[in-house]
Formats: C-alpha cells, sequence, structure tokens
C-alpha cells in the first residue's frame, strides 16, 4: 500500500505557514545553509543523482538541465522560474506559493548557487493577485534576512529575485514563449534548438524550472539523494503533488510517492461522489489523453503511464463521473486550445478551429458520422507537425476519446443532440 | 484629456516606471508590468496608456498595442470597478460554471465581456484559474471565490454592486478595486500580503489523511535498509 509523503506541504496547516518565522521552524533554510558549503557542481550532482525530474509536465531530469548551461559562455546565467499554471485541471503551484512561498524562495537560492546565477526571475500567471502577494512578500523577508541580495548569509554569493506576473496567457507557460514574454514581446514560442540552457533570456545561458521542481531541491539537499530515490519508482523518483478534482468526495490535493494508482488516491480522497461512479479521467492535465476505470491500477509514474498510452504531465487528475457527457467535455477543452493557440503556426491555428466547428454540430446532434475521421484527421496533421506542444497536446483529448466512447458520440447524432442532462454534473444536482 | 497629459499624474507614472524597468536587466521586459501600471491608472489600456508605455521604454506604439492585445488581462475598453471571471474550462463547467455564468448574465443583464450600467460590474467567462480543486471557481478582480453556486454568485455581485464589504475566500479581509488590483500586478505592495487563510480545505486534504494515519515522508535520519525492513513488514 503506498502512503502519503507530505513534505512541501507538511506545514500547509499552520495559519501562518507562508511566514519566514513559520518556513524556518519546521527546518527552513537549513538546506541553503548547507547548500552553500558544497561546490555549486556537487549540488548539480547531487540533483542528478537524485532523479528528480521536472514537475511542469515532460519530466526531464533536472540535475542533467541545470547540467547543460555550457561552461565557456562569459553572459550572464539566468534561473527563471515557470508558475505560470495554465494547463488545465493543474492547480498545485498556486496553491503552494499560497501556502509555503519561501519553499521556492529557497530552492531559488539553491539552484542559483548551483548554476551559478546571479538573477532569478519567477513568472506568475497574472490571474492570482494574492499568490502574487504572498510571494513577494516571501522575497522581500528573504532579502531581509539577508537570504538573498548581496553576500546571501555571508558566502560571497549574490542573488537578486524578481516577481514577475503575467498578463493571461495559457501559452507563456511553454517555455520559449514565457521567456519571449519576459523579454516584454507576445508570448510565441521559439524554434528549439536553440535550447534556453545555451540561449534563453536575453539570448544568455538560462534554465527554465517548474515551481515545484525548485521547492523540491531544499529538501533533496537536506535529506539527500538516497531519501529522495527511497520514495517512487527507479526511473520516476521521489513524491510529488497529485491533484484531484471533479466528481470525487474530498478534492485537492494529495503529495505522495510517483507510482500511486487513482485507486489508492481515491480510496484516501473518499471515493467518487456519492451514489455516482468513474467515468473518464486525465492523468495530467487536459494535454494527456484519457483514461478510464480500466487504469485505476495504472502506477502513476512516467513510464507506466506512458505505456498505458497517455502522459503523466501534471498530475493533475481531473475525475468525471457517468453524467458527464464526453463530448461536451472534450468540446469545451478545445475550445480552450482555439482561445489560446498564439497563432504561428498553421496546423495549430487552423486545426484547433475547425475542431471547434466539428465539435459543436457534434454535440448539437448536427454531424454526422464522417465528423468523427474528420476529427481524426486533423489531429493528424496536427500530431508531430505542430510547432510547439500547444498543438500536439490538444490533440490529446479528442483522439482518446474518440478511442474510448466513439458510441457516446454517434449517440448524440441518433439523439439530434446531448443525451445527458448536464444539470446532474453540477455539485448541487449529484442527488439521486 | 488623457490623465497621462496631467502633469503631476505624469510626474507620479513617471517616478512608478522608473521603478519599474529598473527590476530588469533590460528595458523591454518592463513592458508587462508597464502596461499593468497603465490599466491600474484607468481601469485599462487605452491609446494613452499605450503612448505611455512607447515613450517610457523608447519604442514604437506600434510595438506595444502588438503586445497589449495579446494579452487577455488587458482590457481595451473600460472595465467595471469589479472584474467577474466564470471558470467555464471544462471542469468548473461541468461542476456548474456554465448554470453560475449564466445566472449572471442574466441576473445582471449583460452578455461575456459586457459591464453594468452603473459601470460596477463586468462579467466574463475565464479560463482554468489554477482552482480545480474548489471547483466552480469565480474570480472577483483575480482574487478566489471558491466553492460558487449560482446563488452565491449572485449575492456576491449584488454585494459588489451595492457597495458592501466582501471577502474572498482565499485573499486578503476586504477585496480591492480592480485599479487597484491592476498596481499590485504592476508590482506595487498594497501590504496585504498576510491577511487571508493560508490555505483552503482542498489544500489540506491530502495532509489531513497523512496526520490521520501518522504517515509521513521517510525519515532521513534513518538508513535507507531499515526502511526497508518497514515497507516488506507491511506486506506480510
Ligand atoms: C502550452 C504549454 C504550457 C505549459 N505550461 C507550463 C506551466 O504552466 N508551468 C510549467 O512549469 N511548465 C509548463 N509547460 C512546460 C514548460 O515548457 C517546461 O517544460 C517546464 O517549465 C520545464 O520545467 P520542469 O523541467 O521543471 O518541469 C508548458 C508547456 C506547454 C507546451
Ligand atoms: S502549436 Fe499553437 S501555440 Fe504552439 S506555436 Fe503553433 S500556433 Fe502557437
Ligand atoms: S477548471 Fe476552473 S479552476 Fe480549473
Amino acid at each position: 500500500m503506498t502512503t502519503l509523503t507530505p513534505v512541501l506541504s507538511r506545514n500547509w496547516d499552520r495559519p501562518d505557514s507562508f511566514t519566514l518565522a513559520a518556513y524556518r521552524e519546521t527546518g527552513g533554510y537549513q538546506a541553503l545553509r548547507k547548500a552553500l558549503t558544497m561546490e555549486p557542481d556537487a549540488i548539480v550532482e547531487l540533483v542528478k543523482s537524485s532523479g528528480l525530474r521536472g514537475r511542469g509536465g515532460a519530466g526531464f531530469p533536472t540535475g542533467m538541465k541545470w547540467g547543460f548551461l555550457p561552461k565557456d559562455n562569459p553572459n550572464p546565467r539566468y534561473l527563471v522560474v515557470n508558475a505560470d499554471e495554465s494547463e488545465p485541471g493543474t492547480c498545485k503551484d498556486i496553491p503552494l506559493l499560497l501556502a509555503n512561498p519561501h519553499a521556492l524562495v529557497e530552492g531559488i537560492a539553491i539552484a542559483s548557487y548551483a548554476i551559478r546565477s546571479n538573477t532569478a526571475f519567477v513568472y506568475v500567471r497574472g490571474e492570482v493577485l494574492h499568490v502574487i502577494r504572498r510571494l513577494r512578500h516571501a522575497v522581500a523577508e528573504a532579502y531581509e534576512a539577508g537570504l538573498l541580495g548581496r553576500d546571501v548569509l555571508g558566502s560571497g554569493f549574490d542573488l537578486d529575485v524578481v516577481v514577475h506576473a503575467g498578463a493571461g496567457a495559457y501559452i507563456c507557460g511553454e517555455e520559449t514563449a514565457l521567456l519571449d514574454s519576459l523579454e516584454g514581446y507576445r508570448g510565441q514560442p521559439r524554434l528549439k534548438p536553440p535550447f534556453p540552457a545555451v540561449a534563453g533570456l536575453y539570448a544568455s545561458p538560462t534554465v527554465v524550472n517548474n515551481v515545484e521542481s525548485i521547492a523540491s531541491v531544499p529538501s533533496i539537499v537536506a535529506n539527500g539523494a538516497e531519501w529522495f530515490t527511497s520514495m517512487g519508482t527507479e526511473k520516476s523518483a521521489g513524491f510529488g503533488f497529485f491533484s484531484l478534482s471533479g466528481h470525487v468526495t474530498r478534492p485537492g490535493q494529495y503529495e505522495a510517492p510517483l507510482g500511486v494508482t487513482l485507486r489508492e488516491l481515491l480510496d484516501m480522497a473518499g471515493g467518487i461522489r456519492a451514489g455516482h461512479e468513474l467515468k473518464f479521467w486525465t492523468p495530467g492535465g487536459s494535454s494527456t489523453p484519457i483514461f478510464t476505470a480500466d487504469h485505476l491500477d495504472t502506477p502513476l509514474d512516467f513510464e507506466s503511464v506512458g505505456a498505458a498510452g497517455s502522459m503523466l504531465g501534471t498530475r493533475a487528475l481531473q475525475i468525471f463521473d457517468e453524467t458527464t457527457c464526453v463530448v461536451r467535455a472534450v468540446g469545451r477543452w478545445i475550445s480552450f486550445y482555439a482561445h489560446e493557440s498564439c497563432g504561428k503556426c498553421t496546423p495549430c491555428r487552423e486545426g484547433n478551429y475547425w475542431m471547434v466547428q466539428v465539435l459543436e454540430r457534434l454535440e448539437d446532434g448536427r454531424g454526422t458520422e464522417a465528423d468523427l475521421d474528420r476529427l481524426l484527421d486533423i489531429c493528424d496533421n496536427l500530431l508531430g507537425r505542430s510547432f510547439c506542444a500547444l498543438g500536439d497536446g490538444a490533440t490529446s483529448p479528442v483522439t482518446s476519446s474518440i478511442k474510448y466512447f466513439r458510441q457516446e458520440y454517434l449517440d448524440h447524432l441518433e439523439h439530434g443532440g446531448c443525451p445527458f442532462d448536464h444539470a446532474k454534473s453540477t455539485v448541487w444536482g449529484g442527488g439521486r | 484629456m488623457s490623465v497621462f497629459s496631467d502633469e503631476t499624474t505624469r510626474a507620479r507614472l513617471e517616478v512608478d516606471a522608473k521603478e519599474i524597468i529598473a527590476r530588469y536587466p533590460r528595458e523591454r521586459s518592463a513592458l508587462l508590468p508597464l502596461l499593468h501600471l497603465v490599466q491600474a491608472e484607468e481601469g485599462y489600456v487605452s491609446a494613452d496608456g499605450i503612448a505611455f508605455c512607447a515613450e517610457q521604454l523608447g519604442i514604437t506604439t506600434a510595438e506595444v498595442t502588438a503586445v497589449a492585445t495579446f494579452y487577455t488581462m488587458y482590457k481595451r475598453r473600460p472595465t467595471g470597478e469589479y472584474h467577474v471571471g466564470v471558470c467555464t474550462n471544462t471542469l468548473c463547467a461541468v461542476m456548474g460554471g456554465d448554470e453560475i455564468f449564466a445566472a449572471l448574465k442574466e441576473h445582471l443583464g449583460i452578455g461575456n465581456d459586457e459591464t453594468t450600467e452603473d459601470g460596477k460590474v463586468s462579467l466574463e467567462h475565464v479560463e482554468c484559474n489554477a482552482a480545480c480543486d474548489f471547483a466552480p471557481v469565480v474570480m472577483v478582480n483575480w482574487e478566489f471565490f471558491d466553492n460558487q453556486t449560482p446563488d452565491s454568485a449572485k449575492s456576491l455581485v449584488d454585494d459588489l454592486r451595492l457597495g458592501r464589504d466582501v471577502k474572498p475566500t482565499r485573499g486578503p479581509d476586504r477585496l480591492c478595486t480592480w485599479k487597484q488590483a491592476s498596481r499590485v500586478l504592476a508590482g506595487f505592495s498594497d501590504g496585504l500580503a498576510t491577511q487571508g487563510a493560508q490555505a483552503g480545505a482542498p489544500s489540506l486534504a491530502g495532509l489531513d489523511v497523512a496526520r490521520r494515519n501518522g504517515w509521513t515522508a521517510p525519515d532521513p535520519a534513518r538508513p535507507a535498509a531499515e526502511r526497508a525492513d518497514d515497507v516488506e513488514g507491511d506486506a506480510k
């Protein structure tokens, strides 16, 4: 049986958890002290051996990313923390920053020292005002206490941290679009290579990491790589947030070792809401192919979820019961992708536009069976042919829903509209 | 006359702009916060606001416009004192966000992206706001109003229009105005960071389960071999 492993969330039930004083009382900033006595490269090696993989969706090994920074580039180096959290279903970084911003600030200090950067940015989505206040407050407290700024803790290491509020654009979560946005331009992805490690912010060597990735670093420095790898699986080490939302009795954040299953998580969360049963779910946000009740025992690690035909993504488990119309759900997600497509490349810009049209008529019962092939055709032209992963991601809900629920699409045609009563899916309409 | 041509206002904003620009290694990075700053002044990004940003950075108004129109948080028309955003992305929509949005449109007599005649409330449907475990979610001036219903949302907008004090679920003790919120986004503190809850109940759901069961992350002080024995012991 897998048990929960609260690390980043372990102090969240203290009403003052977001303050420097509270963070210190639970051991905060000890890891930074330790890190500053180590060689920067030794920290990079430590993070490599911990097996920490990016928590922002793609799962790239964090230590390896840090190691890619060229040694001979004379430009300043930058750490950019991705706090754009906008992938539908993803809701972990925002509560983390609200309750425990110092975990990120300490992680930034350690990571910056390790990669020899003296300036770090946190790009936070703009639509979370209080989170931005909390994070700025934590940064100010850290400056005040000598944990940031000139000569951090007397080590001779200087570090400035700038909190930058975005302005509403999902695509700015894509790391190169984020860099363009941070440079003051429209947030559109850049051609890779060069990767940010070589030419990132201001064409300088840059590491872009997710909030949770960086916030996990202090625990690794404090407790060691072996401690970290004692959780999770061989190739998906450590712990992470599993965010349960939707038709579940107790939705919320569950910090668990990677490899936990939805069945185990649902057990802890009181199951699917009373009187209903699981129909479909996303393992890692709307860009990851949906799963069904057949996948309740799939270990939620990068390899197992991949082998089962989806992606671990951001561990955003959006849970839908049998009252939910899958055609409606997918249609809404595709409207999102169409709205958020940055317009740079044709397959994504046009493909999503057409998918919205086709899905609308299917939902209204005005479509034809040939429309399903049309959708799959458009997906063929999107997947692997779009300029960035937003376009690829848009195909996930479409192809997976047709795979598992083809008949439900056809039911809309036969019924001449949606056969579901949407009121039953609501929080207040679920009674039987 | 534009607020940006009033000499005292302009002088004050130029000081703010300088402070913003100084945060960055390169000036142009200041554009997003500068746009938040002009929105804080007028409630939206006007042609004059765009010209102000362009001047501060020494770039053209066309360059600023291209950026301002890319991001959904910058409004191109006057916005109400309270911007009410109803999440209608899939998860919230299914959980009742669609019903809430429909109820507010009817109750306020306005459509998407419109403002009530008294200038108090602007209504918009918004995308996933990273609060799905609190669905259905309504944002007012980008503060969280979690776990809403059509009725709670209607009384919320009534309170806003009547000027009653309104408290976000996870936010400061009192809601600030749209302009004040934009100023925070531009990077100026309003001193409210320490107010309000540290976490909502769903954020604590996993921690509660762990506490009740006595579950913790492994104790780093104990060697891994010993811990492995525990696990085996459990399995027996
Ligand atoms: C459309 C799109 C949106 C993304 N949004 C985010 C995001 O909000 N936060 C995030 O950390 N990564 C996001 N990513 C992934 C980033 O591009 C990048 O992989 C990540 O920030 C790297 O950090 P990590 O290695 O620590 O995970 C997004 C990617 C795409 C294609
Ligand atoms: S795939 Fe979509 S979001 Fe990505 S570059 Fe192309 S148009 Fe822009
Ligand atoms: S879908 Fe509404 S907050 Fe995520």
